[in-house]
């Protein structure tokens, strides 16, 4: 369902259900993912990860795999080029630490950290040359969660770190950063407030999910150039963080773009390539191919942060927030640099709060190191503060969306991170809440004996922009061949070229979209933080924008009249004084040779925020008192989305978010062992969920456009993850008349919840 | 190449072709296809029966062919996402799988589809809660399964 707030324009492309252009070969098993290249003379890289989770490495022996029949190379962190100062080895963005990551120095911080590499003949060959290398360990005591990470004697992870707490240097800590934002009278605040609710909430590590593994294919040719092939959301990323790490400049790295199956952030940085790159110049220039395995993914690759979030909130008896107050402290993982910065300026994204104060500390632990995972840090920071709100409102008996529209943020809110709000939505996604038919439908009781409940969360997360660059030419016969630098994990090929032909006045299937190498198209930013549709859209709009001017001149050489007297509209040119002078695009470019040069267009943009992104969740579900077995029964997502550019790819990353979120409250977890490792690292027992577990996700996209875009586009594909934990959680709290505050929401900890009384 | 490993001499028949080639006694059915005989379109996911992105179907069983020895391929008839499309077009649930946008970044897409015609073979007419409880074996963690389940129930509908 699309509801629109402001008069739209009417438009001939924008809106509608073309197949995407990548379609068919997606459905007939063509399609080119990074583990499906093949190039002669192709040979298998393996790595060998560490069976410890916090150790010291005291000594290496590869000397038995370098001799195994079929081994080309071995490699250890030594054979990588350090790429880094050490100031800049330190705080939030401390991406130099990944050297470390890729491949462990002289200590491992979770089990899995990869220790050395091998290229042989075969995959088989390679893992087994994986098992003769020796690495004597000496053991070191885990560090398993913030609270751990924190207290007085524990063990420090990364000796040389010196950690920012509000500005000062500190040494010997596990904090790399405490920072805070605040304004306002917060004290006075919550003196004025007749209510004050405060709660802490905490969960644990989830990931990502992706069904494809990570994997990279590098040649290193003879001439140090090297060509790479690797599942990514940015090929630019991979270019120049593979550049760092194996001492080339970016410009001699050219990285095809595969498909990807699957990302959600978690393949925004690289593991493999930079390995894969040695492993290729020790081999003499043979393509090396690394897969990920299924085990290792878990283990060692980016999971959201688990942690901690306190939020403390004020409100008077006539319903208004007077202050509030956040602690969020993230697990980073092995490394710093946790999602805790954007979790800060989300958290109280969507209320209008006179005076708050958030503090934000990014901690790091023996996991895997975090990486973003779909509006990463703001879902953990909705489950708290979406807790107390509902707490709050069934505290004083209020509703639960009038209170949210009391004090919902707009248009001139400042946010908590001290920046102002343009034109959102989310007073209009409150409505179109209010007025669906789940919210005004009974809940209905069960005759099985289950407990049934239903609950109401929102989420803010704020969209990206950045860099994108899209090329257009113009054929023969009319269709466009366009050149987009955007990876497309869920359909944004068409999403951008839909954009194309609408100022074109052409059909979507007339454009045709290409994802090029990165030696082939203006520097692109990588596919996250909802950008794409929005930022390449835009670029692309933009290239159309310049081929209409263009064959206004074309039209005007050959009508040998003045351009000012040609006007553009739905494909067609048209003189404004000579009725019979027109000629559609189609028609025009058959003609062009006589006009001059071929026609090709390109535009490059550099965008700003991209238009922030708002969700209200409803949730209803049932609980079996006997088993703490929870079932989702339905569940509807209203979200802001500015401008559904393909409405059936918006609602589907809708969807796709809200079933994450669902797993993210009721099952998923990285489940650690007393030892500190992941004890669950199968799809079978990280249970993420599947088809039988869920009903049909209904959607209505609230269409507010985002003023900052000639459609109205604003990113959808992170912001519907943020309600679900706390959706879900208001739900059982609304089904047992218990809360429970750690996530996930399991049966265990529902069975205690209601035996508690 | 692996030192002490046998072959085994394998005849099968792959989206009605007939096949002849050696593999490795340790390699798996996925394998097989991937790297002998090149059918790519068969996705490995986990490499331990837990997400379908391998789903082939076996002597007109649906079977993770990640668990699945290559040896075992001797004597049976595979179908894979590859034969599904044949010169007449498309497959009824290719189609719908397109229209309904159920896909979105495609890597259990081939599993899906494969899976999904195994049912409607033997079920033309099944009910939503069946179609969720069949493909219950394959995960997407794009799509949240809506999209999927509403291009089974419309490819079974034009049925
Ligand atoms: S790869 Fe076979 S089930 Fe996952
Ligand atoms: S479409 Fe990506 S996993 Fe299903």
């Amino acid at each position: 369902m699309v509801q629109v707030f402001e008069n739209k324009t009417s438009y001939n492309v924008v809106g509608t259900r073309p197949i995407r252009h990548d379609g068919i070969d997606k459905v007939t098993g063509r399609a080119i993912y990074g583990a499906d290249v093949k190039v002669p003379g192709l040979i298998w890289g393996e790595v060998l990860r560490s069976t410890e989770v916090h150790a010291r490495i005291k000594s290496i022996d590869t000397s038995a795999a370098k001799k195994m029949p079929g081994v080309f190379a071995v490699m250890v962190h030594q054979d990588l080029a350090d790429p880094g100062t050490e100031t800049t080895r330190n705080g939030l963005q401390d991406v130099d630490r990944e050297f470390f990551n890729i491949m462990a120095k002289d200590k491992v911080l979770y089990k899995g950290h990869v220790i050395a590499a091998v290229a042989a003949i075969d995959r088989n060959t390679a893992q087994e040359a994986t098992r003769l290398i020796k690495v004597e360990y000496e053991r070191l005591e885990p560090v398993r969660n913030v609270d751990e990470a924190t207290s007085p004697n524990a063990p420090i992870l990364i000796e040389d770190l010196i950690g920012d707490h509000l500005g000062e240097n500190v040494a010997n800590t596990n904090i790399a950063t405490h920072f805070r934002h605040e304004f306002g009278d917060v004290e006075g605040g919550f003196k004025l407030a007749d209510l004050i609710v405060d709660r802490e909430v905490s969960l644990e590590m989830v990931h990502q999910g992706y069904i494809e593994p990570h994997n990279a294919t590098v040649i290193w040719h003879e001439d140090d150039k090297l060509t790479v092939w690797s599942s990514t959301q940015g090929s630019f990323g991979v270019r120049d963080q593979t550049a760092k790490f194996v001492g080339v400049s970016p410009s001699q790295i050219r990285v095809n773009y595969s498909e990807i199956g699957g990302g959600f952030g978690g393949k925004t940085k690289v593991y493999l390539s930079p390995i894969a790159a040695i492993l290729s110049k020790k081999s003499g220039g043979k393509p090396v191919k690394i897969v990920m395995d299924r085990p290792s993914v878990f283990q060692a690759t980016g999971p959201a942060p688990g942690g901690k979030v306190k939020v403390k909130m004020g409100v008077t008896n006539n319903g208004k927030i007077t202050a509030a107050e956040a602690t969020i402290r993230y697990e980073a993982g092995a490394y710093p640099g946790s999602a805790v910065n954007a979790g800060a300026i989300c958290i109280f994204g969507c209320y209008n709060i006179p005076a708050s104060r958030i503090d934000g500390f990014d901690i790091v632990v023996n996991k895997p190191k975090s990486a973003a995972y779909r509006a990463p840090g703001s879902p953990q920071a909705a489950f708290a503060i979406e807790t107390v709100v509902d707490e709050i409102c069934e505290n004083k008996g209020w509703d639960k969306i009038q209170f949210r529209l009391d004090n919902a943020a707009k248009k001139g809110t400042r946010r908590g991170d001290g920046v102002l709000l343009e034109k959102v939505g989310f007073e209009e996604s409150l409505d179109a809440t209010r007025n669906s038919s789940h919210w005004n439908s009974p809940l209905g009781k069960p005759d099985n004996g289950k407990l049934r409940g239903r609950g109401l969360a929102c989420g803010y997360w704020m969209n990206g922009g950045g860099p994108s660059t899209c090329d257009l030419m113009l054929s023969d016969d009319g269709t466009v061949m366009m050149n987009e630098g955007s990876a497309d994990i869920g359909g944004t090929r068409a999403s951008i070229a839909m954009q194309a032909a609408e100022v074109l006045g052409l059909a979507a299937e007339d454009i045709k979209p290409s994802i090029p190498d990165t030696d082939s198209i203006g520097f692109t930013g990588t596919t996250g933080g909802s950008r794409t549709t929005f930022a390449t859209g835009y670029a692309a709009y933009l290239a159309a924008q310049s081929m209409v001017k263009e064959l206004k001149t074309r039209a005007s050489i050959l009508w040998e009249i003045d351009e000012t007297d040609i006007e553009f509209s739905n494909g067609v040119f048209r003189s404004t004084k000579e009725s019979e002078l027109k000629l559609s695009i189609k028609e025009l470019a058959e003609k062009l040779g006589v006009t001059g040069a071929p026609v090709s267009t390109t535009s490059s943009v550099n965008m700003a925020a991209g238009g922030n992104g708002y969700a209200v969740h409803i949730c209803d579900l049932e609980i079996d008192p006997e088993t703490g077995k929870t079932d989702v029964v339905r569940y509807t997502a209203i979200q802001d989305v500015g401008t559904a550019i393909h409405p059936s790819y918006a609602e589907g990353q809708i969807q796709g978010g809200v079933v994450q979120g669902i797993g993210w409250a009721l099952n998923e977890e990285y489940f650690i062992n007393d030892d500190g490792s992941m004890a669950n690292y199968s799809f079978l027992d990280y249970r993420m969920p599947t088809s039988l577990d869920l009903p049909m996700i209904e959607t209505i996209m609230v269409e507010v456009p985002n003023p900052n875009h000639p459609y109205g586009v604003r990113g959808v594909g992170e912001v519907p993850l943020c309600p679900p934990i706390a959706a879900v959680g208001n739900a059982i709290n609304d089904a047992i008349g218990k809360r429970i505050y750690e996530q996930p929401i399991k049966p265990g900890r529902i069975l205690d919840a209601i035996s508690k009384d | 190449m692996t030192t002490n490993t046998t072959n085994i001499h394998i005849r099968t028949k792959i989206n009605g072709q007939s096949y002849e080639f050696l593999a490795p006694s340790y390699m798996s059915l996925l394998d097989a296809l991937r790297e002998i005989v090149g059918l790519t379109g068969t996705k490995e996911g986990c490499l331990d029966g837990n997400c379908g992105a391998c789903t082939v179907n076996m002597d007109g069983r649906i079977v993770d062919s990640c668990l699945v020895l290559a040896a075992e391929m001797n004597g049976s008839e595979i179908e894979t996402i590859e034969g599904m499309a044949t010169s007449d077009g498309l497959h009824p649930l290719q189609k719908t799988f397109l229209e309904e946008a159920a896909l979105q970044c495609g890597i259990c897409t081939p599993g899906f589809l494969v899976a999904a015609k195994g049912l409607l073979d033997n079920e033309p007419k099944p009910t939503e809660r069946r179609i969720r409880h069949w493909l219950a074996g394959n995960l997407c963690r794009c799509t949240g399964y809506d999209k999927i389940v509403k291009a089974v129930q419309k490819a079974a509908s034009d049925n």
